[in-house]
């Protein structure tokens, strides 16, 4: 970095970069507001942070653009996708709003926002750039690290204690204490038969259906599905498919079928006829 | 090219961030866009360490990116915890206080 830096405008070539990626930049952070599936928002979100570690760089901040792309792309958000594993892919977004004309609103303050703080930044009068070639001329992180273990050597500090808690913070929220010994299968099949009820094993989900998958409920013998057949978590999760309307509206179609057909034998096919007409 | 496009593009993503926090209520989505307005944030910070000539202002970015990977961390877990406890990462759900 030379002292061209400290022009007021830039080269061309960064001129041509921050718009071609300026562009991939916004539209990255659009489709993470307005894609449907929390995966999507993941990946673009990252998209949008590599642009960014891209105009780090070309700011003259060399450390930091390595950083943004180790931590935030390589650590955030492999976590957030991680977590979107662990949570996202069962909780689907609903997009019925609970708040009448809430969406509307809420952009509507979006862009007054936008436009009050590009106006801010129009007013002020950022008219000299110094350029960012002078201080790095040691090195950037020379020079980082020179402020950070001398000027701010106590918010460093502050960091690292910070770190430590956020780190336990995570461990105690997630972790789980088993306060008893987990039972063995003995034990849990001697419950059962103590308990008396339901000894043998669980029925198979589907069997008394004419589908086999495991989502759909086996139907018992007067046709409403029985809860028992589908494993646990799809019940929670509200997936359990049910299949038992439509075997009875196939019945019913059939016997309706069936009846048509006995009428044309019975009364020589003069409702026949007529739909025949209305079809013409 | 001015420099100050880049102050104009963080205003821009910053605002992105912020109307995404109002209109989603995917708990992992609304974090995400609040990751977002840091990161526009720490633009215009390395955007004024340039303009103004010494390295302060990527000082202050680095440490709103460790702030931010303390904060991340913490509200995941606290996404995870919330929907183990009532099955849903929707904010709306999270309505015991309310009246």
């Amino acid at each position: 970095m030379s002292a061209q830096l400290a022009a007021y405008s830039t080269s061309t070539g960064e001129a041509f970069q921050f718009w071609v990626l300026g562009t991939v930049a916004v539209l990255g952070a659009l489709s993470t507001v307005f894609m449907k599936r929390a995966v999507h928002s993941a990946l673009s979100l990252a998209g949008t942070m590599i642009v960014l570690a891209v105009f780090y760089l070309a700011n003259g901040a060399y450390f930091l653009g390595i950083v943004q792309i180790v931590v935030y792309t390589g650590a955030i958000m492999m976590l957030f996708l991680f977590v979107v594993m662990l949570v996202g892919v069962t909780a689907a977004d609903s997009l019925k709003e609970t708040i009448k004309g809430q969406r509307w609103l809420a952009l509507l303050c979006g862009v007054g926002f936008g436009v009050l703080l590009l106006a801010g930044i129009a007013n002020a009068s950022l008219k000299d750039f110094e350029g960012i070639g002078q201080a790095n001329a040691n090195g950037n992180v020379e020079g980082l690290a020179a402020l950070i273990f001398t000027k701010y050597v106590f918010a460093f500090e502050i960091t690292g204690a910070l770190l430590i808690t956020a780190a336990v913070g995570a461990m105690v929220l997630t972790h789980r204490e088993r306060t008893e010994r987990a039972k063995t299968q003995r034990e849990l099949s001697e419950e059962r038969v103590r308990a008396g009820k339901h000894v043998p094993p669980l029925p198979a989900p589907g069997v008394y259906a004419r589908h086999n998958a495991v989502d759909v409920a086996g139907l018992l013998p007067d046709g409403t599905p029985s809860e028992l057949t589908v494993s646990k978590t799809l019940r929670d999760r509200g997936q359990v498919r049910d299949v038992s309307a439509e075997a009875l509206s196939d019945l019913r179609a059939l016997e309706q079928r069936a009846e048509e057909r006995l009428e044309r034998t019975e009364i020589d096919s003069a409702p026949f006829k007529r739909t025949e007409e209305a079809s013409k | 090219m001015n420099p100050v496009n880049y102050l104009y593009l963080a205003a821009l993503l910053f605002t992105i961030g912020a109307t995404g926090v109002l209109i989603r209520r995917n708990a992992i989505v609304v974090f995400m866009c609040i990751e977002l307005m840091l990161n526009a944030c720490n633009l215009a910070f390395v955007t004024f360490s340039r303009m103004h000539g010494n390295l302060d202002g990527q000082v202050i970015a680095f440490f709103t990116m460790v702030v931010a990977a303390a904060e991340v961390v913490v509200g995941l877990a606290i996404i995870v915890s919330l929907f183990r406890s009532r099955h849903s990462a929707s904010v709306d759900d999270a309505s015991l206080m309310k009246l």
